[in-house]
Order: C-alpha cells, then sequence, then structure tokens
C-alpha cells in the first residue's frame, strides 16, 4: 500500500536489525568541554562493527544533578555483536580515552545482569599506589594521575541490545539529502536510549553483503548508488540523485522504532519541496536479522 | 504489635551475655520460650525472665529498658531487624553483626562493632576501646555497615578494619586507625597520639589536624573528586558529616613503617 506523508513517499519496507550487546558508560570532567573530549575520544573510530569492533556515540549530556559526582558530564553508549568485543572494547578505550583525559571520571551508567569491567583491570595503572572506596555498594578505583586523581567505577552493566536499525533518504540533490538527514539527527538526538554511530549521525556508504572480490565481505550497495542508475538493478527513480543512510543502535526494539518514527516524521515535516522523494529502509530480505522494522507500522504507531 | 521489650529488673553484679536476644533468634518464639532462655551470667547461668520483665511480641522490634554497661554481645550476630537500647551498652555490642539495625541510646563499652558485617550502629553518648577492631587473635576487624558515635570514642577505633564506615562526632583516644586495612574513619572532634599506626590502607577523615608520627607523611593539599561521592554518602546520616562539601584537603600518607598506602585527610584545608 502507498504510504504518502506531505508528498513525501514511504516504501513498503523493513529495516533489519541484530542481537548486539550494549553498555553506558557516563563521563564527567571539570566541564562539559572535557567531557566532551574525553567522550568524543572514547567514541571516535567506533562508527560499525564491521571494521571498529564496536559502534559507539554519545547518547545526551547531563546536568550536574545527574552524574555521581555532581560534575557535568554526558554518558555514552557502547555496542557489539558479542560481549567479549565488547569487554575489550571498553577497556581499551577507557585506558586510552578516559584515563588520558584531564579531569575526566567514569561511572556505570546502566545496570544489567551481567557485569563489565570499567576500572577494574585499568587500576593497575596506578602501580600500587591506586586505592579502592566502597560507598553505598559501589566500588571505586582511585587511579594516581598527574593532574590529581582519576575516579573511576570499577564495573558498569552489561545488556543485550539491538543494532542496524536504518532508514535511508532518497533525495534529488546531496545537498537536499543532506540537509534532511541533518534535521532528522537533531530530532532523534532527543531520544533516550539510542545512538546513531556514523560521522554526525549519517552514512553515505550504505553496504551489501558480499563482493565480487573475495576477501571482501560488505561492499557498496549499488542498488542505491545514484550514479549507477543505468549500470546496475537499480532501485532508484530517475530524479533521485543522492541517498543517505541514519542508522541506529539502541538498547531495546521500541527505543530504535520511536527514534526512526521520529527521524522521518522530522523529514516529512519539511515537505517534498526540501527535494526528499522517499523514504526507505535497508535490509537483506528478512533472513539474517531477528529485527524487522517496518516503515509503515513504525509511522502508524503499531510497530511490535 | 508492640516491640519486644526486656525491661532490667535489678542491677547486675555480674556480666551477662545478650547475643541469644536478637531478632532473628527470637523470631516464631513464644513469650514462654523466651523466658526460659538461658544467658550466661558471670561464671553461671540465668533465665531470661529471672533477669527481665518481658513485655511486647514483636520480635523484630527489640527494646532493652534500664540497660547496663553489664550486658555484653547486645545485637550479636544479628541479621535483621532493629535493637533499641535505653541505657548503656557492654562490651561487644553488634559484635559479628550481619545485618539491622542497633540504636544504644547511652554508651557501650569495648569492642563495639566487632567483626561487624554489615548494618547500622548508632551510639548516642561515648564508646569505649577498639570500637569497629577484629576479636582477639582475628587479623580482620569490621568488614563492613556502618557505625555513628554521638560522642567520644576510646584507644584504638578501627584497628583492623577490612571496609565500612565509621563516624565519630566527638574525640577519639590514641591509636586512632591502627593497622587499618581498608575502609573510612571520620572524625570530627580531635584524635589522640599514634593516629594510623601501621596503617596499610583506607581513610582516615579529619576535622581538626592531627599531631602524626614521622612515618605518616604530608603530601600536600588537593582538591580530591572522590570526596564528592563520599560526601553524598554521608548526606543520609543525622552527623555534622553531611554539612561537608569542601573536597579540599590536606593529604598524608602512611604509615611508612609497615609500607602502608592510608591516607589521613584534614578537611577544610586553604
Amino acid at each position: 500500500m502507498m504510504m504518502l506523508i506531505n508528498n513525501i513517499q514511504i516504501d513498503d519496507t523493513f529495516a533489519e536489525a541484530f542481537n548486539m550487546r550494549g553498555t553506558r558508560v557516563i563521563i564527567t570532567a571539570q566541564n562539559l568541554k572535557w567531557a566532551y573530549h574525553a567522550a568524543n575520544a572514547m567514541t571516535g573510530f567506533a562508527t560499525s562493527v564491521i571494521g571498529c569492533g564496536v559502534e559507539a556515540g554519545i547518547e545526551r549530556e547531563l546536568s550536574t544533578e545527574e552524574t555521581p559526582d555532581g560534575r557535568p558530564g554526558v554518558s555514552i553508549l557502547m555496542f557489539a555483536m558479542g560481549s567479549k568485543v565488547l569487554m575489550q572494547q571498553l577497556e581499551t578505550r577507557m585506558g586510552q580515552c578516559i584515563l588520558t583525559c584531564p579531569t575526566a571520571a567514569a561511572f556505570a551508567g546502566i545496570e544489567g545482569e551481567d557485569k563489565i569491567s570499567l576500572g577494574k583491570n585499568l587500576r593497575y595503572f596506578g602501580d600500587g599506589f591506586q586505592t579502592s572506596k566502597l560507598i553505598d555498594g559501589k566500588r571505586y578505583w582511585r587511579i594516581p594521575v598527574m593532574d590529581g586523581e582519576f575516579i573511576t567505577e570499577e564495573t558498569t552493566g552489561m545488556v543485550r541490545a539491538i543494532g542496524g536499525g536504518n532508514f535511508l533518504i532518497l533525495a534529488t540533490s546531496q545537498p537536499a539529502a543532506l540537509a534532511a538527514a541533518e534535521v532528522a539527527i537533531e530530532a532523534m538526538k532527543k531520544i533516550p536510549n539510542v545512538i546513531m554511530p556514523f560521522p554526525g549521525g549519517v552514512v553515505r556508504s550504505g553496504s551489501k553483503v558480499g563482493s565480487k572480490y573475495k576477501t571482501m565481505f560488505a561492499s557498496t550497495n549499488d542498488a542505491f548508488c545514484p550514479t549507477l542508475k543505468g549500470a546496475t538493478n537499480t532501485e532508484l527513480s530517475p530524479e533521485i540523485e543522492s541517498v543517505m543512510e541514519i542508522v541506529i543502535d539502541g538498547l531495546t526494539f521500541e527505543d530504535i522504532a520511536l527514534s526512526m518514527k521520529v527521524g522521518i516524521e522530522a523529514i516529512c515535516n519539511l515537505g517534498a519541496d526540501c527535494g526528499v522523494k522517499r523514504i526507505s529502509a535497508g535490509n537483506y530480505g528478512g533472513k539474517l536479522g531477528p529485527h524487522l522494522f517496518k516503515l509503515h507500522d513504525i509511522l502508524n504507531g503499531s510497530n511490535s | 504489635m508492640n516491640a519486644l521489650t526486656f525491661t532490667l529488673k535489678n542491677p547486675l553484679k555480674f556480666t551477662i551475655n545478650c547475643s541469644a536476644l536478637t531478632p532473628s533468634n527470637l523470631a516464631n518464639k513464644s513469650v514462654t520460650d523466651i523466658a526460659n532462655i538461658k544467658l550466661t551470667s558471670g561464671n553461671s547461668s540465668a533465665l531470661t525472665s529471672d533477669l527481665f520483665e518481658i513485655t511486647g511480641q514483636d520480635a523484630s522490634q527489640i527494646v532493652f529498658k534500664n540497660a547496663s554497661n553489664k550486658m555484653d554481645y547486645i545485637g550479636a550476630h544479628m541479621s535483621s531487624g532493629k535493637i533499641t537500647i535505653e541505657g548503656n551498652a557492654g562490651a561487644y555490642l553488634g559484635f559479628s553483626m550481619k545485618n539491622g539495625e542497633i540504636h544504644c541510646l547511652g554508651s557501650a563499652d569495648s569492642y563495639a562493632a566487632c567483626n561487624m558485617v554489615n548494618g547500622m550502629l548508632t551510639i548516642d553518648i561515648n564508646v569505649g576501646d577498639f570500637l569497629g577492631a577484629g576479636s582477639e587473635g582475628l587479623r580482620k576487624g569490621m568488614r563492613g555497615g556502618t557505625v555513628i558515635v554521638k560522642g567520644n570514642a576510646g584507644d584504638r577505633v578501627g584497628d583492623q578494619m577490612r571496609r565500612g564506615l565509621i563516624l565519630i562526632e566527638g574525640n577519639t583516644g590514641d591509636y586512632c586507625g591502627s593497622r587499618m586495612i581498608a575502609g573510612t574513619i571520620g572524625v570530627w572532634g580531635k584524635v589522640g597520639t599514634y593516629t594510623a599506626f601501621n596503617m596499610h590502607r583506607g581513610t582516615l577523615l579529619l576535622k581538626n589536624t592531627p599531631t602524626l608520627h614521622a612515618t605518616v607523611q604530608d603530601c600536600g593539599t588537593h582538591t580530591l573528586p572522590y570526596l564528592s561521592l563520599l560526601f553524598k554518602s554521608f548526606k543520609k546520616y543525622s552527623t555534622p558529616f553531611n554539612q561537608l562539601t569542601s573536597q579540599r584537603v590536606q593529604r598524608f600518607v602512611g604509615d611508612a613503617a609497615y609500607k602502608g598506602n592510608g591516607e589521613v585527610l584534614v578537611l577544610n584545608a586553604k
């Protein structure tokens, strides 16, 4: 059935997403500037599990009332395909990005049935001068560093999560697609429990599974490449000149569905005059991922 | 139901062991059963009903009235409920306490919170020596829980303390934090000599600058970020410690004679 919102066509298709393991870490610092420096470093090079091991992003800013130590902070979400990778990546990024960042501290941001180490092993950097404090049932490590002391909670929670929710923005020009994507991202950033891990939240190089080259297990999604319209089995109509994708990882199906709804509605509110003609989604025919985000159902509020 | 109340009939000639009179031990027992419990008294024993007038039924809320410092081991090994002591308590108050709450409206003798594991112990006046220490022969003292003393404490507060929190609003005697392994002791008043003697780890939080021995070294004045977490955890207790806001402290570390990494933090440093 055709769905049109403000003359923008919503394809009768779905995004296909996968089970992941996720965690949340709260980063605080002397001020927001340094909290962002730490968080940006920690979530850097974490766009896709394909090449980065984890997908990570800043979830939102936290006020001084919301952080454990009463300083400004941000919460970050981190997702991986398995618990082992998530633990390794968290430890590595804690050591290289948070421990090193002036005034930064790290705290658990989520309760979970499983605990993974946040500062548990990082404490050995203290070379015997590290000390722990058990405060209100939570263990913290104090590691002496050159700017004073680095504080980190011993563990954070690890939960089951979902990665790979997505939608595609099909527009008549590259600037139009990007402008619409920016509007969507601004709206989606207000939704808790989700991140859009790619640069600025937007992907221009959506991929398909497989390649003509044996060593590549993912390659360009040629069906959505506008310059290949005459050379491949294209999904694009003649007026489409640019496609951008927004990928969403979240803690629950509902969180991702809400985020997709908010993002698509923000674009549709711009109307077709903004250059966006269609909204579609990436999937593998429903054969690989257990979670299907059907665009029509999400926008009708009947997703499940 | 009314709180199960034990009112001491006559002043005690000898110490009695009250460890049997805890909420978990008395749960589901009839008044007759409770009256027939034998308590060690000096080198013999006596029935509970011979020593106390017993009223009330709710064993989860026990009250000792006319209590004296000859009543040892009140709340020993208790794991739930609340004990209120109207009067003084003897030695080993809250011995090996695992959970629950004890409120002593008077003073307590030595070895209060000895081997304590968890729970809350409040003493409204003074407490004797070895608060939160380990019993004879043990290498670890208090292993968790919270102790609040409104008055003064004797010598050897937190001796070999392993974990937990002790907040003292008054003064302490000598050897405060001696052989301390971990945990936190706060003293709002003054401390005696040889504070942090043979201290291994842990934190002494002091309002007043102590006279420290040579093997506890000054590390300078610092703003320690973890204190915001610690002070936040003090907010729920009705003590002067819940007013603390400044994370600026003078930090001493020792006891170097013991290769110790314990810290003495003097509050409100410039």
